[in-house]
């Protein structure tokens, strides 16, 4: 019987696993050193912040796997021979494949700091992250004060994080408002404003210069490129995440920043592919970035790949885009493409709308010629996938867009409506 | 990795402490219990009115001062930090300590009404004597011990009510919804009753009736010195009886169909009022494993079959073999009871075959033939009363179900099993509505294309025990028959996937395989499947 070995227990491999299962009686193997089984690693900041424990992270009940004939290994690859179709394990076992499916995800991108590797110096991607801030943070007597370094969505879940444990919280970012280089500046401006009000001290156009020792190997503190020194006893570091590609280097399989893939989620190997994270796309699929490190792409590129390993050969062709993330109190969702003022495309106008009360607001983009439209961003106001995907599939223009707003609204019964506020700017 | 997470670190843990105003709150409310607490032990409190009041006063606004305390400086928004750290919310000494005093209240009030100072015969002693004042006040009688269990409910409705409406500012629907229960609990369940009982004279004489309270969560609704009473009443009393029955057979499964269950169990019925408002801090304690799921369903049901069978018997026995008092006949009436069971089973059978479960169907037809055999039992024999007397059927009702499953282990235990233990395994109402809602509703929760990250909050947060998560990262509608609609779920969505709605029953049901924002063939191949 075939073997099908899936590494990386996250998102796109358990989805990959899943759909094979649907539709064969392979024998599927998925190994992961992380964890015994699949948790939500977007779930992760809860368990620090008391909402969950960790094992209602867990989506399947355990015994969900040997129920589907899932064999669940935990173990970390050290070295794949394609040759051989072998996998070297840690613990100096070998495991055998016939097909293989790389899913091994990010891991925290650093750049070379001084003192990057100093104790208390950390991001948040795995569940072995999670617990090393436990040790690194586990109150406001041991860690009185921490420096975040980089304005993301991992840079604002940890400033959440430690503010419900009472640390003092800086965050540094490079741009003039939060998440600038994504979000257009109306709503950037909007969300560094509500972080602030948390009493977070989020300082704009900020960078880390070097991270300082205490003579005993542990951050006293950080200075900036301005040479402000801040003392802290954690370093985040959330400045974004690269693939987890190291266990590769000595392997056939072509990497580059990520693992290279045709639109099949092949690899140049015959028999091995990579989803999720860690897979770099050969040439680029629309305007999305040829590694996409989100929730969404890893669970697609995982049904995609099962079908294509079932016998039923698919591209990864995903549709439209979307996304979605919490600032502290303000939910975001986006559908299609917004950019964000800095990289707006030359084509692309935005229409802005924001309530009074500072935490809800719009960006409608769309064709400055052809009125077409491109996308939306949407804080503090639900929305519908479904709707701005028909939406988008029909190419409506943003005039009717606007009109038929009422239609996408997702917000739960009773709550206040602000589509008339927003048609009246728009016609003005 | 699989036990509390308070205990992952070595080294420390997050703040669980409470700040000055909460301090000050439970300094108040504990206050308020002692002064209780002596009366029961029989303290004299010469100004009884005065003292009553303190004592109310104090618990009531312990509770709200401690609710300012938590959420008054805090911005609108998701307050569940620290909930699996704090001992009384996680299983802790504390929540063993609720439980074990609530237990313990539960018991005496149900069983040893006496050691409150209950005194049918004379002048009431101890803490019922306490509350003598406020009932006279209300209904010109004596307080008892359900007087004083209904005004501490209230009160604790009210309180807590406020502290959800703090919590949950930020959302209208729960706003509304506590509201609601906040105004049923102390109009229809506190207030009216005892006027009514004003009105009562040597020749007119109305149960104690609180209307919102349905058969069969109201199971001793139909007995015999009820109905008598009802009828004794004239026009107002058989108003009220047709009321009750019309509120089974008519109100119910209109507003069912139309809005879910929810429109009861979290928005009037009382046991889901004190559940929602009290209870909401052990909400996650719920257990959401398929096992307890499958419990949930034979238990729920086999108590609904059973305040069928008990209230048939009771029913009957009072029934007589000629219309001379009850215009309806004990045969009758039992050949009703057969036809009725007999149609609404066929009615589902046929239009909702589809819809049932391998173990449904098993549990249906199987208690559908030991009702009718039971009947048919006593039909034939004559003599024999289902066997069991009625008499035994509706005292070990009234013991097992009433008392001990509803009270004893459905409230008392809310710190450890979570706080609707009660709705979601023992309630016969909440069994008739989940059918209901399961198979004839526009009611359903609504999952957003496919934004879920399966982060498991939806599931963590719902009293009932529904693994919502399940169901959102599949982009399935959420259409379960325990689902009482609180709609917390929705609220504690980090990326808005939930939504509760009533809508067209078409594909209220649904299933995709995979996820909106993928590849419209590999979608449409996969769900062809």
């Amino acid at each position: 019987m075939e073997h099908v070995v899936i590494v990386g227990n996250g998102i796109a491999g358990v989805t990959a696993a899943r759909h094979i299962r649907k539709h064969s009686d392979k024998k599927i193997t998925i190994i992961s050193a992380e964890s015994d089984h699949f948790f939500s690693r977007t779930a992760l900041m809860y368990v620090y912040m008391g909402h969950m424990r960790f094992k209602d992270l867990k989506p399947y009940e355990d015994h969900f796997w040997s129920k589907n004939d899932i064999a669940l290994k935990n173990a970390y690859v050290e070295e794949v021979d394609t040759d051989e179709k072998l996998l070297y394990l840690a613990q100096g076992e070998k495991i055998a494949y016939d097909t293989l499916i790389l899913a091994t995800g990010s891991i925290p991108a650093k750049y070379g700091w001084e003192g990057q590797n100093l104790q208390g110096v950390q991001g948040l991607v795995s569940k072995q992250d999670l617990e090393l801030l436990e040790q690194n943070a586990p109150n406001n007597e041991v860690c009185p004060k921490a420096v975040i370094v980089g304005g993301g969505l991992i840079g604002v879940e940890l400033a959440e994080m430690l503010h419900t444990r009472k640390i003092e919280v800086t965050i540094l970012v490079r741009e003039h408002a939060f998440w600038s280089g994504v979000l257009p500046d109306g709503e950037a401006e909007m969300i560094s404003r509500h972080i602030k009000s948390h009493g977070i001290d989020l300082r704009h156009e900020e960078e880390l210069d070097a991270i300082l020792d205490d003579g005993k190997g542990k951050v006293r503190g950080i200075r900036t490129k301005k040479g402000e020194e801040i003392p802290c006893n954690l370093v985040g570091i959330t400045t974004g995440v690269k693939p987890q590609i190291k266990f590769l280097e000595h392997s056939k399989i072509e990497t580059d920043k990520g693992i290279l893939v045709n639109r099949k989620l092949e690899t140049n190997i015959k028999d091995v592919y990579a989803i999720g994270d860690c897979a770099q796309q050969r040439e680029a699929i629309g305007l999305r970035k040829p590694v996409e490190a989100v929730w969404y792409t890893g669970r697609m590129m995982g049904e995609t790949v099962a079908q294509t390993i079932c016998g039923k050969p698919f591209e990864y062709n995903p549709g439209n885009w979307f996304n979605s993330a919490k600032f502290m109190d303000i939910e975001y969702q986006t559908y299609g493409w917004v950019f964000s003022t800095k990289n707006k495309k030359a084509y692309e106008q935005h229409f802005h709308w924001k309530h009074p009360d500072d935490t809800k607001c719009i960006t409608i983009a769309y064709h400055k010629d052809t009125k077409e439209f491109l996308g939306i961003n949407t804080f503090g106001i639900r929305m519908k996938h479904e709707v701005f995907d028909t939406w988008l599939n029909e190419k409506r223009d943003v005039d009717y867009v606007v009109q038929h707003l009422k239609e996408a609204n997702f917000d739960p019964e009773f709550y206040r409506h602000y589509e008339s506020q927003i048609q009246n700017q728009f016609k003005a | 990795m699989s036990t509390i997470q308070r205990d992952m670190s070595l080294t420390g843990q997050p703040p669980a402490s409470i700040n000055a105003i909460q301090k000050l709150g439970t300094a108040l409310g504990v206050g308020g219990l002692l002064i209780l607490l002596l009366a029961t032990f029989n303290v004299n409190f010469p100004e009884k009115t005065l003292w009553l009041s303190i004592a109310l006063s104090a618990l009531f606004f312990g509770i709200v001062v401690f609710a300012y305390g938590a959420y008054a400086d805090k911005q609108e928004g998701i307050k569940n930090d620290g909930v699996w750290f704090k001992s009384v919310s996680s299983r802790g000494f504390l929540a063993w300590v609720a439980g074990l005093a609530l237990t313990g209240f539960y018991i005496v009030l149900y069983f040893k009404a006496g050691w409150l100072g209950l005194n049918t015969e004379g002048e009431n002693t101890g803490l019922i004597a306490l509350f003598d004042p406020l009932s006279k006040l209300l209904s010109g009688n004596p307080a008892s011990q359900w007087f004083v269990y209904g005004t501490l409910y209230t009160i604790a409705i009210l309180a807590f009510g406020i502290k959800f409406f703090w919590k949950y500012r930020h959302n209208r629907y729960e706003k509304l919804r506590t509201l609601s229960v906040m105004f049923f609990q102390t109009a229809f369940a506190f207030l009216i009753p005892e006027f009514m009982a004003r009105l009562n004279s040597d020749e007119f004489n109305l149960p104690y009736y609180d209307l919102k309270n349905i058969w069969p969560l109201n199971y001793y609704n139909f007995e015999q010195y009820r109905v008598n009473d009802f009828i004794s009443a004239g026009n107002v009393g058989l108003a009220l009886l047709l009321f009750g029955i019309a509120s089974i057979f008519v109100i119910t499964p209109i507003l069912t169909y139309k809005y879910g269950k929810r429109w009861y169990c979290s928005w009037v019925c009382g046991c889901g009022g004190l559940a929602e408002t009290a209870g909401d801090s052990f909400r996650h304690l719920s257990d959401k494993s398929q096992f307890a799921w499958k419990v949930e369903r034979w238990v729920v049901h086999s108590v609904l079959v059973f305040v069928v069978v008990m209230t048939t018997a009771v029913v009957s026995t009072y029934l007589g073999y000629d219309s001379d008092k009850y215009w309806l006949t004990k045969d009758v009436f039992l050949i009703s009871v057969a036809v009725f069971l007999t149609l609404l089973f066929a009615g589902i059978w046929f239009f909702k075959k589809e819809e049932l479960k391998q173990d449904a169907r098993y549990g249906a037809i199987g208690y559908l033939v030991i009702v009718l055999a039971l009947i048919g039992i006593h039909y034939a024999s004559g003599s024999t009363l289902f066997l069991i007397p009625a008499e035994t059927l509706r005292t070990s009702y009234g013991f097992l179900i009433g008392s001990i499953f509803s009270g004893v282990i459905g409230t008392g235990f809310y710190p450890i099993f979570g706080n609707r233990v009660w709705c979601r395994f023992g309630c016969p109402m909440a069994a008739i509505l989940g059918l209901q809602q399961r198979l004839f509703s526009k009611f359903r929760i609504t999952t957003n294309g496919g934004q879920c990250i399966s982060c498991g909050n939806c599931s963590s947060y719902c009293e009932m025990g529904i693994d919502v998560r399940a169901y959102a990262q599949k982009g399935e509608n959420i259409v379960r028959a325990s689902c009482v609609g609180c709609g917390i779920c929705s609220a504690v969505c980090p990326r808005g996937v939930l939504k509760l709605e009533n809508g067209a029953t078409n594909n209220r049901i649904n299933s995709r395989e995979v996820l909106l924002g993928n590849d419209v063939d590999l979608m449409d191949y996969v769900n062809q499947n």
